[in-house]
């Protein structure tokens, strides 16, 4: 029973929420000019994916991020700048979409939090290092 | 130092430990909605998605009287799942056109005959492009548009019965 569940197991297709068109030209396929695909490849390390929201677009393997490298690569090939194509992703899905956070009011504590928590750590051990050097 | 300050490092551990499974037991909503909410549809052009049907623009969607535009996908599963509650939707008077993401015609043509066609015009969407501009995340997405093209509503994921009448009233607001 368990031989004939396991054959058929490796015989069964996956149930995959994918479609059955394959990847558009650039989502895995690198621009001509080696200039424009170092600068859509820095630019789709730091853009997320939607799909898969931990992931960059670089990494992810969703179709969503195949067709957005496509779009990245695109635009950089027509000539937009990798920052006029992550403003245009933030006008659609907003900084959530982008690694890198903008520095506003809101993200003031985000930028700070590294000095502030370096601080904390020399305070704490303020009594030691003195110690120590006397 | 005093009994309270030699402590307060667990007191942070415990705070850090308490907001982790906090938000561990209840994870935040992970859907990105779309900004372009409130703006005027972006410009696309898209072919027709299955013959004998028109494709779909983002001129047609100003047409003067409001418009739903549903993305989907015939290997979508939740899509399936939605397709009488968008029957219904048409039932009750509301215009719905379609964007077919990453579809091939033969399998919309087969969706569409299994599932029903409560569609005016669908666009075929080969490289997500439209579904980019739009600002959505995935299929099943479905946006209402004003008569002067401006996107008035998304609602994400598949419709479910409880949906409609509410997805009713942001039709008729949108009018």
């Amino acid at each position: 029973m368990r031989v004939i569940l396991t054959l058929l197991l490796l015989f069964a297709s996956p149930a995959l929420a994918d479609s059955s068109l394959p990847p558009a030209r650039w989502a895995n396929e690198q621009l001509p000019d080696p200039a424009q695909e170092a600068r859509a490849k820095a630019l789709m390390e730091e853009l997320r994916c939607l799909v898969c929201q931990g992931q960059s677009i670089a990494d992810s393997n969703a179709e969503l991020a195949g067709d957005m490298r496509a779009l990245v690569r695109q635009r950089i090939a027509a000539g937009e700048s990798p920052d006029q194509v992550r403003a245009w992703l933030i006008e659609r899905y907003g900084d959530w979409v982008s690694y890198r956070p903008p520095v506003e009011p809101l993200t003031w504590p985000l930028w700070a939090a590294p000095l502030l928590l370096v601080l904390a750590g020399a305070w704490l051990l303020r009594k030691r290092l003195v110690r120590r050097r006397g | 130092m005093n009994r309270l300050t030699r402590f307060l490092p667990l007191f942070i551990l415990f705070a850090f430990v308490g907001a982790v499974a906090w938000r561990l037991s209840s994870p935040a909503d992970e859907k990105i909605q779309s900004k372009m909410i409130g703006r005027a549809v972006p410009a696309f052009t898209l072919a027709s998605a299955v013959p004998g049907k028109p494709g779909l623009s983002s001129k047609d969607l100003a047409s003067g009287s409001p418009r739903m535009v549903n993305v989907f996908a015939s290997w979508c599963v939740p899509c399936i799942a939605e397709a009488p509650l968008l029957a219904e939707l048409k039932a009750r008077g509301v215009a719905i056109d379609a964007i077919a993401v990453r579809d091939r015609p033969e399998d919309v043509a087969q969706f569409l005959a299994e599932r029903g066609d409560p569609f005016m015009r669908i666009g075929a969407d080969p490289e997500s492009r439209a579904q980019l501009a739009l600002g959505s995340s995935g299929v099943p997405e479905t946006f209402i548009i004003d008569g002067k093209g401006v996107i008035r509503y998304q609602h994400m994921g598949p419709i479910e019965p409880g949906d409609v009448s509410a997805l009713i009233k942001q039709w008729e607001e949108a009018r």
